[in-house]
C-alpha cells in the first residue's frame, strides 16, 4: 500500500488527517465578514490576497457546537469557489498509509460522512476526513 | 461595424487555420461525418456573420458550400472526389476573400460563378487555379487568451490590496511627505490601470446591438416583413468573451423569429394583429446573470409541426405527443430540425437553435422558451455575470456593508423627506413617494439581522425589478463603486438574497445584494400587465403614418414639414443670412447653404430655420416658430399645381398646407447636386406604406430621387399591382407584383431587387 501525504490538524479538540491534495494552502484568516440567513456553518467571507474565500466553521460542519475561535485555516477549493475550513492547530505534513475503518466504530452521522479512513501515527489511530463532506452543497447537488 | 468586421475577418482566419486539418482529412476520407461536420458549421458561420456585416459574395460562396453539404449530410448526395474538390476550392476562396477584405484589397469575381457552379451535381471537377499570394495586412489588433486576461486582473487586485496595505501601514508611521507624494502618485496610477485592465475584459452589450436595427431591417425586408425593433439595455456592461459567444446565437434567433415567428403582412392582418411584427432585445442584469430577452408577437412556435418533422425523421411519435407542452416547445432545440419546410436564404435550415443552445450552455448559460401559440415567443438567455463588472450602490444595514446593482435602482430618497409618507397596513408597511404607492421592504429584516434603526435617519433606495417596483429601507447609503462581482458559493447563493460576492478597494469581502431574489423572499407580488401595454402600445403605433412638423410659417400660416427631411430647428442670427449671388444663402457651420423664405427677413436679431437635408445638400427655411409634431392623415389634397405646397391636410380640424420638400430642394438645392441628374421615381400602389417603407429607401439608395406625389413629372413610374394606369400616359411605368410566381404579364415580383434596379436602370437610360 502506498503512502499518502496527510496534514494533521486539531479541530473540536482532536486531531485529524487530511489528504494534502486537498490542501491548497494553509493561512491565518483575518477578518470575516457575515453572511447574513446563509446555513449554520458558514461563518462569513474573507479577504485571502485577491480573492474571496467562504469560512466554515469545521466543528459546526462536523455536528458539534460551534463557536470556535480560530484563526488558522485551511483553504481547500470545491466546484471552483474556495473554502477556508477554520482548525485549531496544524501538526505537520507526514507520509501515512491510509487504512480502513475499524469495523463497528460508532461514529455520529457528521463525522461518518466526513471520515474516509484511517492513518496511525506512532500508534495513535487518527481520522482520515474528507474536506469535501464538510463544504455544504448547494440545494440542487444534495438533491 | 469596423470592429466587427475585424473581429469577423480574425476569426475566420483562426478558423480556417484550424480547419486545415479537418480539410484533409476529410479529403482523405470524405465518408467522416465529424469532419463534414466541422466544415458544415464553419460555412454556415461565415454565412451568418456575412448576413450581418453585409459581404454579399461571401454570404454567396458560404450559402452554396452551405446547401451542397447540408445535402450531404441529409444523405442526398454523395461526397465524391468532384464533390469535395468543388466544396474546398469554395473554402480556399472564402479564405482569399477575408484576407482580401483585411488588407482592403479588391479581388476579381471571376471565377466565383464557376466555383458555385462546380458544386452543382454532375459538374466537372474544378482545376484548382493557384491564387496569387493575397497580401496579408499587418494586424491592427491582437488576439488575447482570455487567460492573461484573468491573470492580469487577478495581479491587478492583489496591486491595489497592496497599496491599500501599504498605505494603512504608513498612515500610523511618522512619514517623510515625499514617501506620501511617491505612494500618492502610485495610487493614481494603479487606479488608472486597474480601469484600463478592467476595460480590457468588458464591453458594452451595445456592441452586439448596435447592429441589429439594420439587420432585422433587412432581414425583413427581404421576406416582404415589416418589423418594428426596440432595444433595451444597450449600456449593459458584459465580458468581452461572453460578447463574442452570444454573437452568434442572437443573429440566429432573431432571423428565426423574422422568418418563422413573424407572420407575413397578410396573416397578420387576418389574425387581427398590427401588420408591423414587433421584435424586442432587451438586455438586463438580474441576479448573477444577464438576461438578454428576444420577444415577438410573431404565432409562437408551432408544435405541430415540430413533431410532424420529428416523426417524419424516424422518432416516436406517440412518445413526442405524450410531452409536456414545454417540453414540446423544447423539441427545437433538436438537432438538424427546420421548423420551416422551406428553407430559406434567411434563417438556413434550422442549424441555429440547437448551436445556440450549446453556444449558450458553454458558458454557463441557459435558453429559455415561452411561447404562446399565435401570440408570440419570448426567448431568455441568461449568461452568468462572472467577471463583469457592475456599477454599484454601497448601502450599509445594521452595521454591515452590501452593494446594490445601481441599474436596479431607480432613485435614493431620505425617509425624512417631506415628499415620502410611510404608513403601515396591517402587517406591511407601504411608501408613498410622489404618488406612488409601493411596498416597502426592509433589508435588516430580510437579512434577519438586528433591525433598530430610528426611522428618521434612514433612507429608502426604490429598486426596481423586472416586474415592478420597491421601497428598500436601509440604514445608510455610502458610496458607489464600480465592482468585480463573481458568483458566491452555493451554499450562499442558496439564500436567494444575493447575487454575489465582490471585493472591493477596502479589502472586506462584500456582498451584492439580489434585488429580485429579495422582492421574492419578502413575499411581494406585482402584476404585470403586458396586455395592458401591449394595447396602449398598439394604439400608439396604429395611427403610424408619416411624421411631420408643424410650424407657423412667417407669412404667419401654419403649415407642416415631414420631419424625415428637418434635420433640426435652429436660431440663426440675422447677420448670418444673405442676399448673395441672386439668392438667400445662410451662412451656418462653416458652409453656405440656400434658404427659403416666405417673406423677406429683416427686422428681427435672430431668426428660426428649419435646415431640410435629403442627404445630399441642404436648404435653409425660416420659420416663425415651430408649433408641433404631428402625424399626417393618410388624405391629402393635392395643390392645384407644382410649388413651394404640396397639398392641403386637415390636422385637429384645421387645415395645414403642406411643404413639398421635394420642390424646395429642385428649387432651391444648390445647382449640380446629385438631385439634378438623377432619374426622378414616382412611387404608386400599395395602400399600406410598403413602397414608402421598403422601396423609398432602396431606391435611393441605388441613387435614384423618389416622389409619392403622383402630379411630379416622374423620369418613371414604379407601381404594384396595376396602379399604374393613371400615369401610364406620361412616363415610362415599371411594373410590380405582388404575388409571387405568375409571370408573364412583365411585372416584376416586388422582393426580386435585382430585377427591379435592372428594369429601372434600363428606362431609365432609355429616356
Amino acid at each position: 500500500m502506498m503512502d499518502r501525504l496527510f496534514l494533521i490538524a486539531h479541530v473540536a479538540g482532536q486531531a485529524v488527517a487530511i489528504g494534502a491534495d486537498q490542501v491548497e494552502s494553509v493561512v491565518d484568516i483575518g477578518t470575516i465578514v457575515a453572511v447574513p440567513r446563509a446555513g449554520g456553518h458558514v461563518r462569513g467571507l474573507a479577504a485571502l490576497r485577491s480573492r474571496v474565500v467562504t469560512v466554515i466553521d469545521t466543528v459546526a460542519a462536523l455536528g458539534m457546537t460551534g463557536g470556535q475561535d480560530a484563526s488558522r485555516a485551511v483553504i481547500t477549493r470545491v466546484d471552483g469557489h474556495h473554502y477556508a475550513l477554520l482548525v485549531d492547530a496544524l501538526d505537520d505534513v507526514a507520509p501515512f498509509v491510509l487504512q480502513p475503518l475499524a469495523s463497528g466504530v460508532p461514529l455520529s452521522e457528521a463525522w461518518q460522512r466526513a471520515g474516509i479512513g484511517l492513518v496511525e501515527r506512532d500508534g495513535e489511530p487518527i481520522l482520515a476526513i474528507d474536506l469535501t463532506a464538510l463544504v455544504p452543497a448547494s440545494p440542487a447537488q444534495a438533491a | 461595424m469596423d470592429d466587427l468586421l475585424q473581429e469577423f475577418i480574425a476569426e475566420t482566419r483562426e478558423t480556417l487555420e484550424a480547419l486545415s486539418g479537418e480539410i484533409v482529412a476529410w479529403e482523405a476520407n470524405p465518408g467522416d461525418r465529424a469532419r463534414l461536420d466541422a466544415i458544415f458549421r464553419f460555412v454556415h458561420t461565415v454565412k451568418g456573420s456575412c448576413g450581418f456585416l453585409d459581404l454579399p459574395r461571401l454570404a454567396r460562396l458560404s450559402h452554396a458550400a452551405e446547401d451542397v453539404l447540408a445535402a450531404v449530410r441529409a444523405g442526398e448526395r454523395a461526397p465524391d472526389r468532384a464533390l469535395v474538390n468543388a466544396v474546398l476550392a469554395v473554402v480556399d476562396r472564402i479564405g482569399e476573400l477575408v484576407e482580401a477584405i483585411d488588407a482592403g484589397a479588391g479581388l476579381d469575381d471571376s471565377g466565383e460563378d464557376l466555383l458555385i457552379a462546380a458544386l452543382a451535381e454532375g459538374s466537372e471537377e474544378v482545376v484548382q487555379v493557384a491564387a496569387p499570394a493575397a497580401q496579408r495586412a499587418a494586424a491592427r489588433s491582437v488576439r488575447l487568451n482570455v487567460d492573461l486576461l484573468d491573470r492580469m486582473m487577478s495581479g491587478m487586485s492583489d496591486m491595489v490590496l497592496a497599496r491599500n496595505e501599504l498605505s494603512r501601514r504608513l498612515r500610523n508611521a511618522e512619514v517623510d511627505p515625499q514617501v506620501e507624494a511617491a505612494l500618492e502618485r502610485m495610487s493614481a496610477t494603479v487606479a488608472d490601470l486597474r480601469d484600463t485592465v478592467t476595460r480590457t475584459r468588458m464591453q458594452k452589450i451595445d456592441a452586439l446591438f448596435s447592429a441589429l436595427p439594420r439587420m432585422v431591417r433587412d432581414t425583413a425586408a427581404s421576406l416582404g416583413k415589416s418589423v418594428t425593433v426596440q432595444i433595451d439595455g444597450a449600456e449593459v456592461e458584459l465580458d468581452r468573451e461572453m460578447i463574442e459567444v452570444l454573437r452568434d446565437p442572437l443573429v440566429h434567433i432573431i432571423r428565426n423569429s423574422i422568418d418563422h415567428g413573424i407572420e407575413s403582412p397578410e396573416d397578420r392582418r387576418a389574425a387581427g394583429k398590427r401588420e408591423h411584427g414587433r421584435l424586442s432585445v432587451a438586455a438586463r442584469q438580474s441576479g448573477n446573470q444577464i438576461v438578454v430577452e428576444i420577444a415577438d408577437d410573431g404565432r409562437g412556435i408551432d408544435t405541430e409541426r415540430l413533431i410532424r418533422k420529428l416523426a417524419d425523421a424516424g422518432r416516436d411519435e406517440r412518445a413526442l405527443r405524450s410531452l409536456s407542452e414545454r417540453a414540446k416547445h423544447d423539441l427545437v432545440f433538436e438537432p438538424g430540425l427546420s421548423s420551416k419546410d422551406e428553407v430559406s436564404e434567411v434563417s438556413g435550415r434550422g442549424v441555429g437553435m440547437d448551436v445556440v443552445r450549446s453556444a449558450i450552455e458553454q458558458i454557463g448559460g441557459r435558453v429559455d422558451l415561452d411561447s404562446q401559440p399565435g401570440k408570440g415567443l419570448r426567448i431568455l438567455i441568461r449568461v452568468p455575470l462572472t467577471l463583469s463588472i457592475i456599477p454599484t450602490i454601497v448601502v450599509a444595514a445594521a452595521g454591515q456593508r452590501f452593494a446594490v446593482p445601481r441599474q436596479a435602482i431607480e432613485e435614493i430618497v431620505s425617509e425624512s423627506s417631506d415628499s415620502i409618507r410611510v404608513d403601515r397596513i396591517g402587517s406591511a408597511e407601504v411608501a408613498t413617494v410622489r404618488d406612488r404607492r409601493l411596498p416597502l421592504v426592509e433589508l435588516a429584516d430580510v437579512l434577519g439581522i438586528g433591525g433598530n434603526v430610528c426611522p428618521m435617519h434612514t433612507m429608502l433606495a426604490i429598486v426596481s425589478v423586472g416586474e415592478g417596483s420597491y421601497a428598500l429601507r436601509v440604514d445608510d447609503v455610502l458610496d458607489n463603486e464600480e465592482l468585480v462581482i463573481k458568483p458566491a458559493a452555493p451554499a450562499i447563493m442558496a439564500t436567494g438574497v444575493y447575487a454575489g460576492q465582490t471585493l472591493p478597494d477596502s479589502g472586506r469581502p462584500m456582498l451584492l445584494l439580489d434585488c429580485g431574489g429579495i422582492a421574492r423572499d419578502a413575499g411581494l407580488q406585482f402584476v404585470h400587465d403586458v396586455l395592458a401595454e401591449e394595447i396602449e402600445e398598439a394604439a400608439e403605433t396604429e395611427a403610424e403614418g408619416v411624421q411631420a412638423l408643424v410650424f407657423i410659417d412667417l407669412d404667419g400660416a401654419r403649415r407642416a414639414v415631414p420631419l424625415g427631411v428637418v434635420d433640426r430647428i435652429e436660431q440663426v442670427d440675422a447677420d448670418a443670412i444673405r442676399h448673395a449671388a441672386g439668392r438667400l444663402r445662410l451662412t451656418i457651420d462653416g458652409r453656405i447653404i440656400p434658404l427659403a423664405a416666405r417673406r423677406d427677413i429683416a427686422g428681427a436679431a435672430t431668426w428660426s430655420i428649419l435646415r431640410l437635408k435629403d442627404g445630399v445638400s441642404e436648404i435653409g427655411y425660416a420659420i416663425a416658430e415651430a408649433a408641433d409634431i404631428m402625424t399626417l392623415p393618410a388624405e391629402i389634397v393635392p395643390a392645384g399645381a407644382p410649388g413651394p405646397i404640396a397639398g392641403a391636410v386637415l390636422l385637429d380640424d384645421e387645415p395645414v398646407e403642406l411643404l413639398d420638400p421635394h420642390w424646395l430642394f429642385a428649387e432651391h438645392g444648390e445647382d449640380g447636386a446629385n438631385s439634378e441628374v438623377a432619374p426622378l421615381c414616382l412611387l404608386t400602389g400599395g395602400e399600406d406604406g410598403w413602397m414608402r417603407t421598403f422601396v423609398q429607401p432602396m431606391l435611393e439608395t441605388a441613387g435614384y430621387r423618389v416622389t409619392l406625389d403622383s402630379s411630379a413629372s416622374a423620369d418613371v413610374v414604379l407601381a404594384l399591382d396595376g396602379a399604374a394606369e393613371a400615369h401610364a400616359a406620361r412616363a415610362p411605368v415599371v411594373r410590380l407584383r405582388s404575388a409571387r410566381g405568375c409571370e408573364g404579364d412583365g411585372s416584376i415580383w416586388r422582393y426580386d431587387r435585382d430585377a427591379l434596379l435592372g428594369a429601372l436602370a434600363s428606362v431609365a437610360r432609355g429616356k
